[in-house]
C-alpha cells in the first residue's frame, strides 16, 4: 500500500513538472504553440459546424466519398509506419547515432498517429456513434472488417510508441536502468507493427473489387514503399529544426541524418519502381480499368483536375531520387533538406488526393466527378496538422531536456534541497541573498 | 501566503486551482444538458439485438419523433422474414425506355431527401446501342424531350441485393447485414457514417445522408418499416431494400408498380410459380458485374 | 322401376351438382378465374355496347378509311393485312372475332391478342409480360392489367415519354446549400 501511494506521488510529482516545463520557453517557443493554438481552434471551431450540418458542409458526394481527410489519413499512417526505420538500426543493430535519437522518433510515430486518428475521426459522419467500434461494447465486425482491423491496429501502434518512449523516458529521469526484459519485447513488437499498420491500410483499400484502381495487389507493397519515404524524410527536417531550436544540448549527429537519408533512397527507387510497373501493366493491357490512370496522368474525357499535381509529384519523386541516390548531394545538408522537401510533398500529393481520388474516378457506374477541397475541409485539416505538431513540440519539450540530463529527478531533489535551505533562512530571518 | 507543509502557496497553483474549478464548473451544465432522450439515442442498441420490449419502446420513441416531427401519424413495422422467401428482381431491359418514374415512385414510396441532399435510390443509365457492359461509356443525365431516343438503350441500376454483399463484408460496426430472405438492411441508428460501404459497392447502390434529410410534409409516406422506408437521419447511409415495408407484406415493390412499360418483375425465387422462377427458366438472364463474384439477385433479361 | 329410376337421377344430379360445384371451385382457384379481378377495358365513354348503333346499320363489309364516325381512331396495327371487321365481328359489335370465327367479350381481348402474339400472350399469363399490380401474393388486392390497358388495339406501339428530370449534378448539392 504504502508502495502504491509512493509511486502515486511520483507519478504525479513527475507529471507535475512536466507541466511546469511545457508551460515555459522561450519567445520562439510562445510564438510556434500560440499560432498552432490559433490554428487549431479555427480548425476545431470548423468542425463543429460540420458536426452541426452534417458532411454537407465538405465537397464529399456520394460519387468521391472519400476526399482529404482520408487522405492525409492514408499519409499520415505511412509517415508514422516510418519510426521502424530508426527502430531497427538503433535496437537490432546498435547504430549509436540513431540510438541517441529513436525515443524522440517514437514519439514523432505517436503524434502521427493521433493525427492519423483525428482525420479518421472527423470523417465519421456520426461520430457520437464511435462506441460502436469498440470491440465486445459495441459490435465491432472482426475480422471479416478492415477498418476493425484498422482501428486494433493503430491503437495497439499508439499504445506501443507511447509506452516504449514513456517507460525509457521515465527511466532515464529518475536515473534507473530501464528492465530491458521488459520493454525490448514491446520494442522488437513495435517493428512489425509498423508494417502491420501500413498493410492494414492498404488491405483496407486493396480488398474492394469495386474499385479496380485499389484492388491491385501491389498496393500494399507501394504503400509501404512510400511510407519508407515520406517518414524519414520528416524526420529528418524535424530533426534538424530541434537541433537549431532546442535550447538543451541535444546532440543529433549528422550521421544518423546520413544513414536515414540513405535508407529513404532505396525506399524511393522501390516507390518509383513499383509505380512503374503499375504504369505498365495498366496501360500495356489496356483493359477497361486503365481508365483511373487516365484519369490521373492524362485526364479522362476532358477532366485533368490531378493531372498537374500527379506530374509535379512525380517530378519532384525523381529529383529527390536523384539527390538521395548520389552521396554528394546526399551528405550535404542544403540538398539533402531540398530532397526531403521534395520527399514530403511528391509522396503526399501521389499517396493522398492522388491515390484517393481516382479510385473513385470514374464511380463504380461509369460517372465522372471531379473533387476538389473547400475551405472548411482545409481548415479542419490545417487544424488536425497543428494539433499533431503541438503535441510533438509538447512531447519534445519534455522528452529532450530528459535526453540530456537536465530534466531528471536528481537535479529537483537537489534544487528542493536547497530551496529547502533557503526557507529555513526565510522562517528564521535569517534570510541571505544566494 | 502559506498552505500546509509550509511552503510558499505560489501564484501557480492559485492559477492551476481556479482553472480546475472553471473546467468543472463550465461541464456541469454542458453534462446536464444531455436530456434522457439524448441519452438514450446513444445507448440505443444493435437492432439485432434488442429484444421485442427494446423494439416496442424504440419504435414508440420514434412514432412520437416522427409525429412531432412531420405531423403525421407514422406506423412503424418491424415485421420478421416471411417463412420461404428469397426474393429477387427482374428487369426486362428491351422495355425500358428510361422515363424514370421508378426513380421517383421509389423517392416517394421511401421518403428519400429531396434537396440537399438529392437522395435517389434507382440511377438509369443510357447506353449508346452496341455497347452494354462497359458503363463508363453511360450518361447519366440524359434530359431529352421525349424517351426512348433512337440509338440508345436505358439501364437502371439499384442495390443488386448481392448474396455475398461487399458491403456487408466492410461495415466495421455490422451497422448492414442481409436478412435471411435475401434483402441486405441497414439499421439507420447503428451506421457510424464511415461510408466505406459506398467505397465498397460495385454498383452504386448506397446512398449518404449528407446532411439532415428534407422530405416535404405533405409528401411523407407514414407506413414505413424500420429497417426499410422510414425517415433517416444525417450522415447515415441507405439504400432499395427491395420496398421491405411492402413485399413482407406480399406488395409489390413501388418501383414494379410505377413502371408504365411493364420492364420491372419481382417475385420470390422460393416458389416455383413466381415470375421470376419462370424469368430465369426460360429467359436469358444475365447480371451486372458477375466476374465481382458478387452474386446480385437483380436479373436482367431480353425480350427483342 | 319408376322408384330405381328416380333415384338413379336423383343420384345423377347430386355428382353433377358435387362435379360442378367441384368444378367452379378448381376454376375460381386457377388464374382463368380471375377474369374478374381484371381491371374493366378501357373504353371510350359512351361506347358500350356499339350495337345501340350498329344494330340498326346496314353492314359494309368493304375495306375503307372511316370518314363519319371513329375518325379519330388511326389504324396503325397491320393495316396493310388487316382492317376493323378482322377483329370486330362484323354481325355483332359487342363482341370480338377469334380467327376460327369464335366471339369473345372484350373482357377476354387477350385470347385475340394471343392469336398473333403467343410469346407474349404466354408471358403475360404467367406475369411476365405486362403489369401487375397490388398483392401477389396473400388475399390482398391485386390488379392484373389487359392488354389493352397498355397498348391501344389500334395503335399499339407505345408513344415516348417525357421523362422525369435528371438527378442533381454532385455540385448542385452544395451550390443549391449556398443559395439559401
Amino acid at each position: 500500500m504504502e508502495k502504491l501511494r509512493e509511486t502515486w506521488h511520483e507519478t504525479w510529482h513527475f507529471y507535475r513538472r512536466t507541466l511546469t516545463l511545457v508551460a515555459k520557453g522561450n519567445k520562439l517557443y510562445y510564438a510556434w504553440c500560440f499560432s498552432l493554438m490559433a490554428i487549431i481552434v479555427v480548425g476545431f471551431l470548423s468542425y463543429l459546424k460540420q458536426h452541426d450540418v452534417g458532411l454537407i458542409a465538405t465537397n464529399m458526394n456520394d460519387q468521391v466519398s472519400w476526399g482529404l481527410y482520408i487522405a492525409n489519413f492514408t499519409y499520415l499512417v505511412g509517415a508514422a509506419a516510418a519510426a521502424v526505420l530508426l527502430v531497427i538500426p538503433s535496437y537490432v543493430y546498435h547504430f549509436k547515432p540513431i540510438k541517441e535519437i529513436v525515443v524522440l522518433g517514437e514519439l514523432f510515430a505517436a503524434s502521427s498517429i493521433v493525427m492519423a486518428i483525428l482525420f479518421v475521426m472527423v470523417d465519421l459522419g456520426r461520430l457520437d456513434r464511435f462506441w460502436h467500434m469498440i470491440p465486445f461494447i459495441g459490435s465491432m465486425n472482426f475480422p471479416q472488417s478492415l477498418l476493425a482491423w484498422d482501428v486494433l491496429a493503430l491503437n495497439g501502434y499508439l499504445f506501443l510508441n507511447l509506452l516504449i518512449p514513456i517507460y525509457l523516458l521515465v527511466k532515464f529521469y529518475y536515473r534507473k536502468e530501464p528492465n530491458w526484459k521488459f520493454i525490448l519485447p514491446f520494442i522488437l513488437l513495435s517493428i512489425p507493427m509498423a508494417v502491420a499498420i501500413h498493410t492494414v491500410t492498404a488491405f483496407l483499400y486493396n480488398g474492394l473489387p469495386a474499385r479496380p484502381f485499389w484492388n491491385a495487389s501491389i498496393l500494399a507493397p507501394r504503400f509501404l514503399a512510400s511510407a519508407f519515404c515520406s517518414g524519414p524524410a520528416i524526420i529528418i527536417i524535424i530533426f534538424q529544426i530541434i537541433r537549431k531550436v532546442s535550447t538543451s544540448r541535444i546532440e543529433i549527429e549528422d550521421e544518423a541524418l546520413f544513414k536515414v537519408s540513405e535508407l529513404i533512397a532505396y525506399a524511393m527507387f522501390l516507390n518509383l519502381f513499383l509505380l512503374s510497373a503499375e504504369i505498365f501493366k495498366e496501360y500495356y493491357s489496356q483493359t477497361v480499368h486503365v481508365a483511373s490512370f487516365k484519369y490521373l496522368f492524362e485526364g479522362l474525357h476532358g477532366h485533368k483536375q490531378l493531372v498537374p499535381w500527379i506530374w509535379a509529384a512525380m517530378t519532384m519523386n525523381v529529383i529527390a531520387f536523384f539527390i538521395f541516390l548520389i552521396p554528394q548531394t546526399r551528405k550535404r545538408l542544403t540538398t539533402l533538406n531540398l530532397g526531403c522537401l521534395l520527399v514530403i510533398i511528391g509522396v503526399w500529393i501521389e499517396k493522398g488526393p492522388g491515390f484517393v481520388i481516382p479510385g473513385f474516378v470514374p464511380d463504380p457506374l461509369g460517372e465522372i466527378v471531379q473533387y476538389l477541397p473547400n475551405s472548411l475541409e482545409l481548415m479542419v485539416s490545417f487544424g488536425i496538422w497543428a494539433t499533431g505538431l503541438l503535441i510533438f513540440t509538447l512531447l519534445m519539450k519534455v522528452a529532450i531536456p530528459i535526453e540530456t540530463g537536465e530534466f531528471s529527478h536528481v537535479s529537483y531533489v537537489e534544487r528542493s534541497f536547497r530551496r529547502g535551505e533557503e526557507n529555513q533562512a526565510w522562517e528564521q530571518g535569517s534570510f541571505k541573498k544566494f | 501566503m502559506r498552505n500546509r507543509n509550509n511552503r510558499r502557496y505560489t501564484r501557480r497553483e492559485f492559477l492551476r486551482n481556479l482553472s480546475l474549478t472553471a473546467a468543472a464548473g463550465a461541464s456541469l451544465p454542458l453534462l446536464s444538458s444531455c436530456s434522457k432522450e439524448e441519452t438514450e439515442d446513444f445507448l440505443q442498441k444493435h437492432f439485432q439485438e434488442m429484444t421485442p420490449e427494446d423494439k416496442k419502446r424504440v419504435i414508440a420513441k420514434l412514432e412520437e419523433r416522427y409525429q412531432q416531427k412531420y405531423g403525421r401519424k407514422f406506423q412503424i413495422s418491424t415485421q420478421e422474414v416471411v417463412p420461404d422467401t428469397f426474393w429477387a428482381y427482374g428487369l426486362e431491359l428491351s422495355r425500358c425506355i428510361g422515363c424514370r418514374r421508378c426513380v421517383y415512385a421509389c423517392v416517394k414510396e421511401n421518403n428519400q431527401s429531396r434537396h440537399d441532399p438529392q437522395l435517389q435510390w434507382i440511377r438509369v443509365l443510357r447506353l449508346k446501342r452496341g455497347n452494354l457492359i462497359n458503363l463508363e461509356n453511360s450518361e447519366h443525365y440524359y434530359h431529352p424531350d421525349l424517351v426512348p431516343e433512337k440509338g440508345f438503350i436505358y439501364l437502371p441500376v439499384q442495390c443488386q441485393q448481392c448474396q455475398e454483399p461487399p458491403c456487408v463484408k466492410v461495415c466495421p460496426v455490422h451497422a448492414t447485414w442481409q436478412e435471411p430472405d435475401g434483402i441486405v438492411v441497414v439499421d439507420y441508428n447503428w451506421c457510424i457514417g464511415c461510408r466505406y460501404c459506398i467505397a465498397a459497392c460495385p454498383y452504386k447502390g448506397r446512398v449518404f445522408n449528407w446532411a439532415e434529410p428534407n422530405i416535404p410534409k405533405e409528401e411523407i409516406n407514414p407506413s414505413v418499416h424500420y429497417l426499410g422506408n422510414r425517415p433517416r437521419m444525417k450522415c447515415a447511409v441507405e439504400k432499395c431494400t427491395f420496398c421491405i415495408q411492402r413485399v413482407r407484406q406480399g406488395r409489390y415493390p413501388a418501383c414494379v408498380e410505377a413502371c408504365p412499360t411493364g420492364t420491372r418483375k419481382f417475385g420470390n425465387l422460393l416458389d416455383p410459380n413466381s415470375e421470376m422462377r419462370y424469368i430465369i427458366d426460360r429467359k436469358r438472364v444475365f447480371r451486372l458485374k458477375e466476374d465481382l463474384g458478387t452474386e446480385p439477385k437483380f436479373y436482367y433479361f431480353f425480350e427483342s | 322401376m319408376f322408384k330405381q329410376e328416380g333415384c338413379r337421377t336423383v343420384m345423377r344430379l347430386f355428382y353433377a351438382a358435387v362435379t360442378s360445384l367441384f368444378l367452379l371451385f378448381f376454376l375460381a382457384s386457377s388464374p382463368f378465374a380471375v377474369v374478374e379481378e381484371y381491371t374493366p377495358p378501357p373504353m371510350t365513354e359512351g361506347m358500350y355496347p356499339c350495337s345501340n348503333c350498329h344494330a340498326s346499320m346496314e353492314l359494309n363489309r368493304k375495306k375503307r378509311d372511316l370518314k363519319e364516325e371513329h375518325t379519330d381512331i388511326k389504324l396503325h396495327h397491320a393495316e396493310t393485312m388487316r382492317w376493323c371487321l378482322d377483329c370486330h365481328d362484323a354481325g355483332n359489335r359487342d363482341k370480338l372475332r377469334l380467327y376460327n370465327g369464335e366471339l369473345i367479350k372484350f373482357t377476354e381481348s387477350y385470347r385475340l391478342c394471343g392469336e398473333c402474339h403467343g410469346p407474349q400472350y404466354r408471358d403475360w399469363r404467367a406475369g411476365i409480360h405486362g403489369k401487375r399490380t397490388g398483392y401477389f401474393t396473400g388475399s390482398g388486392k391485386r390488379t392484373y392489367f389487359l392488354c389493352a390497358h397498355c397498348h391501344d388495339p389500334h395503335e399499339p406501339k407505345f408513344k415516348p415519354l417525357k421523362p422525369e428530370p435528371p438527378p442533381h449534378r454532385p455540385k448542385e448539392n452544395h451550390d443549391a446549400k449556398s443559395k439559401q
